[in-house]
C-alpha cells in the first residue's frame, strides 16, 4: 500500500474510533476490533516492570462488547463523556498486511452527574501502541494497548479510552 | 486510654459522639482536626501498617517508598536480606531522601545537601562535616549516631510487611488474630510473584473505604454484574469474622464452585433473569478451582486482601489528606503458576481494580457519600444492619464489622464517649488544633 495512502488510512480510523467514543456510540465500539483481537488498557508502570496485569483486557469482540454491555447496564458510576485529543500519529511499520501505528493521546472527562454537572477534567494521557490490519478491505484494529502515563486513575474507568 | 494531655493534636471540641459505635457523625469524614488526631494516635499510634509485599523487594538493596497515613517512609531489605523500614525525610532540612517509587540501592543520599544514609536509615555520611581547610565545618558536638531517620518497627506474616512506629506495639501475628492469619495461611501458602499494580485516587475520606470493605451487605446491592449476565447467585452463603477487638473483618461468601456456577450458567436459563445480557465471552470466569468461595479481609487501618474466583490482589489504602484517599492495589499469583494459570489471572484482573468490572462502584460509592455530608457534620449515619453489637456472624447482611472498625477507632483516639469528648474539651488549651499547626505539621 502507498505510503500516503496508508497513512491516512490510519488517521482516518483513529479518528472514527475517538469519534465514535466521544459521541457515546459504543455499541458500535467493537466493530474497530478483529475477532479475536487485543484490547488492552495498561499502567506504563506495569508495562516497564514487564509486568502483565492491565486495568482492562479483552482478547475478543465478545468481550468489548460485554464491557460495553456492563457499562450500560451494570456498573454504577457518574455519568460523563470524554474527549478524546491525537497527536503524533506515527507509522512504525507496515509487514504482511499489518501496519504498526503509535499516536499520542489525551482525553478530558465532563461530569453530567447533579454535583459536577459540566466539570471537566484531564482524565488520561498516554499513547496507543496499535497493530491494523484490513479486513476484507476494511482497517480494524487487531491490537490496541493503550499505554497510559497517568496510571492514578481518578474515581474509575469505564468509559474505553 | 490516654487523655488529650499526651496528645499533640487535640480532638475537635464540637465532636459529639456518644458512646454508639452503630452511629457515626460525619464529622469524621472531613475535619482536619479529626484527621491530624489519626495520623497520631492511629497511625502513628500502636497498631500494624501494611506497607508491601516481600515480593516487590526480593533482592538485597531493594527498597519501595509507600506511606504510613500520610508520612512517607522507605522499606528496604539490606544484604544480609533483613527488611527495614524508615521515615523517608531527610534529618537535616526536612526534604525527601528517596525520591522514586521503587528500585534497588545500596545507601540512601539526600539530593539537597548529599546527607547519606545506611539501609537501616542510619546517617553515614555529611558532606564538609569537618569544614574546608579548617574553616567551617559543624559544631564538634555534632553525632551522627544522633541524626538518623525515624525508624519504624518492621515484621512480616506469610511475605507481607508491615510497620509501626510504636516499639510497644503487639506482636503481629497477635495484632492480626487467628482469623485473618488464617485468610493469609491459605493466600499465601507458597511463594507469590507480582502481576501488577494499579493505582486509583477517590474523592472521600479514608475511612469510607474501610466501612466499605467490612460491609457484605452492599456487595449483592451495589455491584450489578452477576445479576445483569444472569448469574443469580441464590445459593450464595458466607459470613463475617472479626478478631477479639473487631478491628479486622475477614469475609467469605460460598456458593457452587465456580465450575459448577459456570456450567449452570452455560445451561442457560436455570437462574437467569436477564437473559438477554448473558456474556458474549463467557472465557472471562472460566477458571480454575483454586479456592472455595470468595474471601475479603479488611486488616485494619489499610489493607484490604482479596480472593474473588482467581483474582488474588491486596490493597493498600493511602489517606490524602481528609477527603481523598489513594487505592493501591498489587495483583499477584504464585511463582509456580504455569502459563494457563497466568493467563486466567490476567484475564480476571478485569473484575476488580479501577476499572473492575464487579467492582469498580466501590469508590463511587464513598465518593457520592462524601458529596453529600458536606454540610452536616453533626448528622451520623447508621449502622446497625444485624444488630448493634461487634462479632462474628454467620450471615452477609451485617454490618458488624463497620460497628467493629469503629469501636476500635474510637478506642484508639481516645474517643471514650460524650463525658469522655467533655473531659477533652477541657484540655484544649494543652493542644488545640488550628489551620496553622496542621499545615506546618
Amino acid at each position: 500500500m502507498d505510503t500516503r495512502e496508508l497513512r491516512f488510512t490510519v488517521e482516518e480510523l483513529l479518528h472514527a474510533y475517538v469519534r465514535c467514543i466521544d459521541s457515546d456510540r459504543l455499541e458500535e465500539w467493537p466493530e474497530f476490533f478483529t475477532d479475536p483481537c487485543v484490547y488492552e488498557v495498561m499502567p506504563r508502570e506495569n508495562a516497564e516492570q514487564g509486568l502483565p496485569i492491565a486495568m482492562m483486557y479483552c482478547d475478543s469482540r465478545g468481550m468489548l462488547r460485554d464491557r460495553v454491555v456492563a457499562q450500560r447496564k451494570a456498573n454504577i458510576y457518574a455519568p460523563h463523556g470524554y474527549r478524546h485529543l491525537l497527536s503524533a500519529v506515527s507509522v512504525t511499520g507496515y509487514a504482511d498486511g499489518a501496519a504498526s501505528v503509535h499516536a499520542n493521546y489525551a482525553v478530558y472527562r465532563t461530569f453530567f452527574d447533579a454535583v459536577h454537572y459540566g466539570h471537566s477534567e484531564l482524565f488520561s494521557v498516554g499513547e496507543y501502541r496499535d497493530t491494523i490490519v484490513f479486513e476484507n478491505g476494511v482497517a480494524k484494529f487487531r491490537e490496541k494497548r493503550v499505554l497510559v502515563d497517568t496510571a492514578r486513575i481518578l474515581s474509575l474507568l469505564v468509559t474505553p479510552l | 486510654m490516654s487523655g488529650a494531655v499526651n496528645h499533640q493534636f487535640a480532638l475537635p471540641v464540637s465532636l459529639q459522639w456518644p458512646d454508639d459505635a452503630a452511629r457515626v457523625p460525619y464529622q469524621v469524614f472531613l475535619d482536619p482536626a479529626m484527621y491530624a488526631r489519626e495520623q497520631e494516635c492511629l497511625f502513628r499510634g500502636p497498631i500494624w501498617n501494611y506497607v508491601a509485599l516481600e515480593a516487590e523487594l526480593p533482592n538485597p538493596q531493594d527498597f519501595k517508598t509507600s506511606f504510613v497515613g500520610d508520612t512517607p517512609i522507605v522499606v528496604t531489605r539490606d544484604k544480609e536480606g533483613g527488611l527495614h523500614a524508615f521515615v523517608n525525610r531527610c534529618a537535616h532540612r526536612g526534604a525527601l531522601v528517596c525520591r522514586d517509587l521503587r528500585g534497588n540501592r545500596p545507601t540512601h543520599v539526600c539530593v539537597y545537601h548529599q546527607w547519606s544514609y545506611d539501609l537501616h536509615g542510619n546517617l553515614t555520611g555529611v558532606p564538609f562535616r569537618k569544614g574546608v581547610n579548617g574553616a567551617a565545618g559543624m559544631p564538634e558536638d555534632f553525632q551522627p549516631s544522633q541524626h538518623g531517620l525515624r525508624q519504624l518497627q518492621v515484621a512480616t506474616y506469610n511475605g507481607l510487611i508491615f510497620v509501626s512506629f510504636d516499639p510497644q506495639v503487639e506482636p503481629l501475628t497477635e495484632y492480626l488474630g487467628p482469623d485473618i492469619r488464617a485468610g493469609l495461611d491459605r493466600l499465601f501458602h507458597r511463594p507469590v510473584q507480582v502481576l501488577g499494580h494499579s493505582r486509583q485516587f477517590i474523592s472521600a475520606n479514608w475511612k469510607l473505604y474501610a466501612e466499605n470493605t467490612r460491609d457484605p451487605y452492599h456487595a449483592s446491592l451495589l455491584h450489578l454484574f452477576h445479576a445483569t449476565f444472569g448469574m443469580y447467585r441464590s445459593s450464595q452463603g458466607g459470613g463475617v469474622a472479626l478478631d477479639a477487638r473487631g478491628r479486622h473483618s475477614s469475609m467469605h461468601a460460598y456458593r457452587k464452585t465456580e465450575t459448577e456456577e459456570l456450567s449452570a450458567y452455560k445451561n442457560t436459563d436455570l437462574r437467569s433473569y436477564q437473559d438477554k445480557y448473558a456474556l458474549a465471552d463467557p472465557t472471562l470466569l472460566q477458571g480454575r478451582p483454586e479456592f472455595p468461595g470468595l474471601m475479603i479481609q479488611a486488616i485494619f487501618p489499610n489493607l484490604t486482601v482479596q480472593q474473588i474466583q482467581n483474582t488474588l490482589a491486596v490493597r493498600q489504602s493511602i489517606p490524602r489528606g481528609p477527603e481523598q484517599f489513594e487505592l493501591v492495589f498489587t495483583f499477584f499469583g504464585y511463582e509456580d503458576d504455569d502459563a494457563e494459570m497466568r493467563a486466567i489471572r490476567r484475564k480476571q484482573a478485569n473484575l476488580v481494580g479501577p476499572a473492575g468490572l464487579i467492582s469498580m462502584e466501590d469508590g463511587h460509592a464513598t465518593e457520592i457519600v462524601q458529596q453529600a455530608i458536606q454540610c452536616d457534620q453533626e448528622a451520623t449515619s447508621i449502622a446497625i444492619m444485624g444488630g448493634r453489637e461487634v462479632g462474628g456472624e454467620e450471615s452477609l447482611i451485617t454490618e458488624t464489622g463497620i460497628r467493629g472498625f469503629w469501636r476500635y477507632y474510637r478506642e484508639l483516639l481516645g474517643i471514650a464517649g460524650a463525658g469522655k469528648v467533655q473531659k477533652e474539651h477541657g484540655a484544649q488549651e494543652n493542644g488545640t488544633w488550628t489551620h496553622e499547626n496542621y499545615a506546618s505539621r
